[in-house]
């Protein structure tokens, strides 16, 4: 058997240059067919989502902005270790650890805390292994659908603990679930 | 000369101005919504409810554009070419009749603002004038793709054309008038002319995506190869005016095609109306049927625009010369001896 005549796939085709019949040459049936389906595509189902009024749901293991936690009563858990800034491959965390002093005991859950923590959001790339790192538990990754916000100054993408710290009335809500469960 | 004509005119001159202007912005809008639905998107729905504001904000997007030009020695011409499109583009709508006759004041009024006897051959004369817009523009635009771009349109009309004509030398056949107000009046009822003349019908329509620059015959704009064209220099709103002639070009042989082959503002029971609601309900009701067909011709061009891909130029060559005018010669000749035969 000769390999003009054998087709691996069974979807070999012999090109053909034959003459247009006067039928189709008038394109006329033809041009009905497709404008039949593009009738057919008017009426489908549209693929648009409309962002930001809707998003795509995002799968389970989605990581998106970083938030630092507060524990049970409300305190922050971070101790300024800089493990997480270690394990950065991207080198986005910087961080400058503190003293707790004795008036700042129901504000820090350890005696020693970060004082500045900043995450520049243009160099992470959301890997989650300072999540990983963290041995107090105290960075996550949440699964906000906000990705941070278009900008022109590069100052604005880096993020400190005003805008990475859990917020309060959250963390109150999480301890009374947690009371409740 | 009765005063009375003259302030009748007038008005209904402004007023076929101001709904050709306004079709042709909504145009813009229903052909990215088409385009969008065909594509399975939902299209424009930032600028108001649903993007009905999209054409406004079109529009002033092109007045706030910096008018640039480029260093040629025509320009005069350079300004004059979208002058010309737009112009020739409104000047069709003169003929058309928009509605019968309104019994007002004590006077009968002709919804049409001049009612030559030569109408038919007006349109033709106006349609083939209508490339000299773009043809101009081209040339003047001192850059070898418009100038391209100009040539095509040329010889594209020059083909189109005499098809065209031809076929409406069949309707004429059996119409005996080149008047458009009695083309309309002859198809009252659903005594429509597309039933006659189908063929005809066909090869006008075909020549009008041709005449007026639309996909599959677009190769004047083509933007693959041609970068935009005879538009390709043109900024703000001089480009604003190629684009916004085109629509009101669709909108116009829209007009023309419901006119002349599918009843103008006829519709069935239109006499029936007539006797027991009054002359100007009835042409209300005409109006509005007109406008329907309109529209539907108006969806018509978009839908196909957004089925079909761009002919090559000698597939637009032969589809022109070799099969739409001896159809029409065809076409022309089946009439004649029908006529003839039912004439003895």
């Amino acid at each position: 058997m000769s390999t003009n005549t054998y087709s691996l796939s069974g979807r070999k085709k012999e090109v053909s240059n034959k003459k247009l019949t006067w039928t189709e040459k008038i394109y006329l049936v033809a041009i009905l067919k497709g404008m039949m389906v593009t009738l057919k595509h008017m009426f489908k189902k549209k693929v648009t989502i409309s962002y930001p009024e809707k998003t795509r749901p995002f799968s389970d293991v989605y990581r998106g902005k970083h938030m630092l936690m507060r524990d049970d009563e409300g305190r922050e858990r971070c101790t300024a270790c800089g493990l997480c800034a270690l394990s950065c491959p991207a080198e986005a965390i910087s961080m400058k650890a503190a003293e707790r002093t004795a008036d700042e005991m129901h504000l820090y859950r350890e005696e020693k805390y970060a004082e500045i923590y900043e995450i520049n959001m243009l160099r992470c790339i959301f890997c989650g292994l300072c999540e990983e790192a963290c041995p107090k538990q105290a960075i996550y990754l949440t699964k906000s659908k906000q990705i941070a916000k278009a900008d022109i100054s590069r100052d604005n993408f880096i993020f400190g603990k005003d805008k990475l710290v859990m917020p309060l009335e959250a963390a109150i809500e999480n301890t009374k679930q947690q009371n409740q469960a | 000369m009765d005063k009375t004509i003259i302030i009748d005119k007038a008005v209904i001159i402004v007023v076929v101005f101001a709904v050709t202007m306004l079709m042709a912005m909504y145009a813009t809008l229903a052909e990215r919504k088409i385009a969008a639905w065909i594509q399975d998107r939902i299209g424009p729905n930032r600028a108001g409810k649903g993007g009905l504001l999209q054409p406004l904000a079109d529009g002033l997007k092109l007045f706030a554009k910096e008018e640039t030009q480029p260093n040629t020695p025509n320009k005069f011409l350079f300004k004059f070419g979208p002058f010309l499109a737009m112009t020739l583009a409104l000047m069709t709508s003169a003929v058309i009749p928009w509605g019968d006759k309104f019994h007002l004041f004590g006077r009968d009024i002709e919804l049409q603002a001049a009612d030559l006897n030569v109408g038919l051959l007006y349109i033709i004369a106006v349609l083939s004038v209508g490339v000299y817009g773009i043809m101009i523009g081209a040339w003047a635009s001192n850059n070898k793709y418009s100038l391209m771009s100009g040539i095509r349109a040329a010889s594209q009309m020059i083909s189109y054309e005499i098809a065209m004509g031809l076929s409406l030398i069949g309707l004429l056949l059996m119409t005996q008038t080149l008047s458009m107000r009695e083309i309309a009046l002859q198809q009252e009822g659903m005594n429509w002319n597309v039933f006659y003349q189908p063929v005809g019908f066909l090869i006008f329509l075909i020549c009008s995506f041709a005449e007026t620059n639309r996909a599959p015959f677009d190769l004047a704009e083509c933007e693959q190869e041609l970068i935009g064209g005879f538009h390709t220099e043109y900024s703000s709103m001089k480009m604003g005016f190629f684009l916004f002639a085109e629509y009101a070009n669709l909108f116009i042989s829209s007009a023309i095609i419901s006119v002349l082959y599918f009843g103008a503002y006829n519709y069935p029971g239109m006499s029936w109306a007539v006797e027991n609601w009054g002359v100007n309900i009835a042409n209300v009701i005409g109006i509005f049927a007109l406008f329907i067909k309109i529209c539907f011709f108006i969806f018509v061009y978009m839908w196909v625009r957004w089925t079909l891909p761009r002919f090559r130029y000698d597939q637009l060559m032969n589809l022109g010369w070799k099969s739409l005018i001896p159809l029409a010669l065809l076409n022309l000749v089946v009439t004649a001896i029908v006529i003839l035969l039912i004439k003895n």
